[in-house]
């Protein structure tokens, strides 16, 4: 979109006879453009039927295609809906989800952000091994450390009731322990996008700072993260998601059925309720709204140039 | 304020020396400007200075106060960047007044010594506008700002104008000069550009290959410079060296290049004796370098024998593109000057300011006195 965008953008100076030729380069690109839609459009139609089925009765699903409730007259229901966030106890899932998720992607970006920080701009013997340590711990599998950091948990486990969000204060089926756990998976590849981020950033200007009098801190708080912007929303989007569709880490660490998100709700359903394909449908619309709406609240980030003007090369 | 002074400073990274056993001493409202090609080790000194760099050996002092475990933002010194270095996310002022924001500087005050070293720099018009909006020259002076308002101990300066056209270059200079004067302050200056060094300088240091080569008046190093490296980097165009030996001729010594031979007297002011029968380089300026139709007074010519290979007239003066016996040299000559290209030419040598050195010592063979305006040398075709 972007190179399309500066190819139809009118220039300053043209030469003679410059516009024609954009007219044929932007005749050129029309199949380029007819493809990228139409994969965009293959690759959504799950998700379409899944928004469409969700809107329809069980008989209607049972007795044709998706495809027929896009025809008039339109037959609609938000009966699944209802179902969904009244009967199924996934109002509260959906409230777990979120409970969850939020303070554990935002561990996971915080901690990594400090972290990343004094890889890329402080000195500190050790930093290079560190840093290797770390990187290398994205290839051990999550699986392998289930087991291990499960009996770490049983072993350390706090057995008071946290009021209002409900569960242990630490432990297995305690939000404290599977925010620890989701905040230190994400962590490897978390201080590895940002490290190379903050790297990238001109070194005259960290120097700039510190010579301004700025500590470290000012200059992390102060220069650094509103520079990054642009790598911090994708992190978060990314953490977020991640985090949201889990099911195995829940799986594994949260015994309490009252304290399990979505995706342990839904994957429920699914075996409880199999017949129930209309609330399924409806269910896991819920559960994909928000992340569009995280991704689509941080998109404005991702501008390009945010670095323009501060050195010139 | 406060003097500054470099103790046998050397800095290594591995096994490679960028600094060796730098002594410097910096005084009170100096303009001194560190020079020498890519790699000399005068950014290192800078950022010795300013604490981005820990210093491998020897002592920086900053006034009384030993200066080589105080963490640069304790040094009490602004730099401007030759990147500029401005924060893209903070408007000019907020740039300006980051400084004074950090050390808690109460806002009435922040504003005014902004609006004052705006108003220095002409830049007021600018407060609200991003870096982004800004041409080169207004960053640069942004830059600026936002170290005059610190009103530090000293500025450094790291090649501030490298970014900047030609046009813009030279007022800048002038500007900065201006400053300079104004502000009284401290001024540590890091260009690869003799030019800038000669203009603004009050002192300069030559470095080379983390060697301090020489350290006086820009006036100093172009009269007198100390070695081979100096008097080659000082001026433009460089100066002209040719391989010669010595050899004690009578009421004097003669000085034997491949391409000519210069009988000299004593009163050339050069102190030969050690020199007799030695391989020795001499050096010429292109600028002592004269057409014989346009001799300027007190000159000391001894003609030689050349073609001209190019002539480059610049209205002012004109550069020749010279060759004796096919060893070239350039001459800045009068821009009256008829030479044509192809043509045999006899350039005028003024004895009174050639230059010898020691080839294996790359040191100036020391002068006795001035030379008197006599004829003390001829030439002779080789």
């Amino acid at each position: 979109m972007a190179v399309a965008d500066d190819i139809d953008r009118p220039t300053m100076g043209e030469a003679p006879g410059g516009g024609s030729r954009r007219r044929r380069l932007h005749f050129a690109r029309i199949p380029l453009h007819v493809a990228v839609i139409g994969l965009a459009l293959l690759w959504s139609i799950p998700t379409i039927a899944l928004v469409v089925s969700s809107f329809r009765t069980p008989e209607e699903i049972a007795g044709s295609g998706w495809w027929n409730a896009i025809k008039t007259p339109f037959d609609w229901t938000l009966a699944n809906y209802d179902a969904v966030l009244s009967q199924r106890g996934l109002a509260r899932a959906f409230l777990n989800s979120i409970i969850i998720t939020a303070p554990a992607s935002t561990i996971t970006i915080l901690v990594a952000a400090f972290a990343a920080y004094a890889f890329a701009w402080m000195r500190f013997p050790g930093r290079n091994l560190l840093l290797l340590v770390l990187v290398g711990l994205l290839v051990v599998p999550l699986q392998m450390t289930l087991i291990p950091v499960l009996r770490l948990y049983v072993a350390l486990s706090v057995d008071v009731e946290v009021p209002l969000l409900g569960g242990k204060l630490f432990g297995t089926s305690s939000y404290p322990g599977i925010w620890l756990a989701h905040g230190a998976y994400g962590l490897p590849f978390a201080v590895y996008l940002l490290r190379n981020f903050f790297g990238g950033l001109p070194r005259d200007l960290i120097e700039a700072a510190l010579l301004d009098g700025a500590t470290d801190m000012q200059v992390f708080f102060r220069i650094v993260l509103p520079l990054s912007m642009p790598a911090l929303a994708a992190l978060a989007i990314f953490d977020f998601l991640w985090t949201w569709n889990d099911l195995l880490v829940a799986l594994v660490f949260l015994g309490d059925p009252n304290l399990a998100p979505m995706t342990l709700r839904i994957a429920n359903l699914v075996s409880s309720f199999g017949a129930s394909y209309q609330v399924l449908t409806a269910a896991a619309f819920v559960s994909m709204a928000v992340p569009l709406v995280v991704f689509f609240a941080l998109q404005r980030y991702f501008v390009q140039g945010i670095l323009a003007g501060s050195v010139k090369g | 304020m406060a003097r500054i002074s470099f103790d046998k400073v050397s800095k290594l990274y591995g096994s490679v020396t960028a600094l060796k056993e730098l002594s410097l001493d910096i005084e009170n409202g100096e303009f001194l400007v560190l020079v020498g090609p890519s790699g000399c080790g005068k950014s290192t000194a800078l950022r010795l200075l300013a604490g981005l760099e820990e210093v491998s050996a020897g002592r920086i002092s900053i006034g009384d106060r030993t200066v080589n475990d105080v963490n640069a933002k304790d040094r009490d010194l602004a730099m401007v960047f030759q990147s500029y270095a401005l924060y893209p996310h903070m408007s000019v002022y907020d740039n300006i007044a980051f400084g004074l924001k950090i050390r808690k500087v109460p806002k009435p005050e922040i504003a005014e010594r902004v609006a004052e070293a705006a108003r220095i720099l002409g830049i007021e018009e600018l407060l609200k506008r991003k870096p982004r909006q800004l041409s080169g020259g207004q960053r640069q002076r942004v830059a600026l700002g936002r170290a005059i308002v610190r009103q530090p101990a000293a500025f450094l300066l790291d090649e501030p104008l490298s970014n900047l056209d030609a046009k813009l270059r030279v007022q800048t200079r002038a500007e900065l000069a201006k400053l300079h004067e104004r502000l009284g302050a401290t001024f540590i200056y890091v260009t690869h550009d003799q030019v800038e060094a000669m203009t603004m300088a009050s002192r300069i240091a030559v470095l080379n290959d983390g060697e301090l080569q020489q350290l006086g008046t820009p006036q100093e190093l172009y009269d007198a410079p100390a070695n081979l490296f100096v008097a080659g980097f000082i001026g433009s165009p460089a100066m002209n060296f040719f391989g010669t030996t010595v050899t004690p001729a009578e009421g004097g010594y003669r000085i034997d290049a491949a391409a000519f031979k210069l009988d000299l007297t004593a009163a050339v002011g050069l102190d030969l004796r050690e020199q007799a029968g030695q391989e020795t380089v001499l050096g010429i300026r292109p600028e002592h370098i004269h057409d014989p139709a346009f001799l300027p007074p007190g000159v000391v010519p001894a003609v030689i024998e050349t073609t001209v290979d190019v002539v480059e007239a610049m209205g002012s003066e004109t550069f020749l593109h010279l060759a004796a016996d096919g060893m070239p040299f350039i001459a800045r000559v009068d821009a009256r000057s008829q030479a044509k290209a192809g043509q045999r030419f006899g350039a005028a040598f003024d004895l009174s300011r050639i230059y010898l050195f020691d080839s294996a010592s790359k040191l100036a063979v020391k002068r006795l006195g001035k030379p008197d305006q006599s004829d003390v040398g001829v030439a002779t075709p080789s």
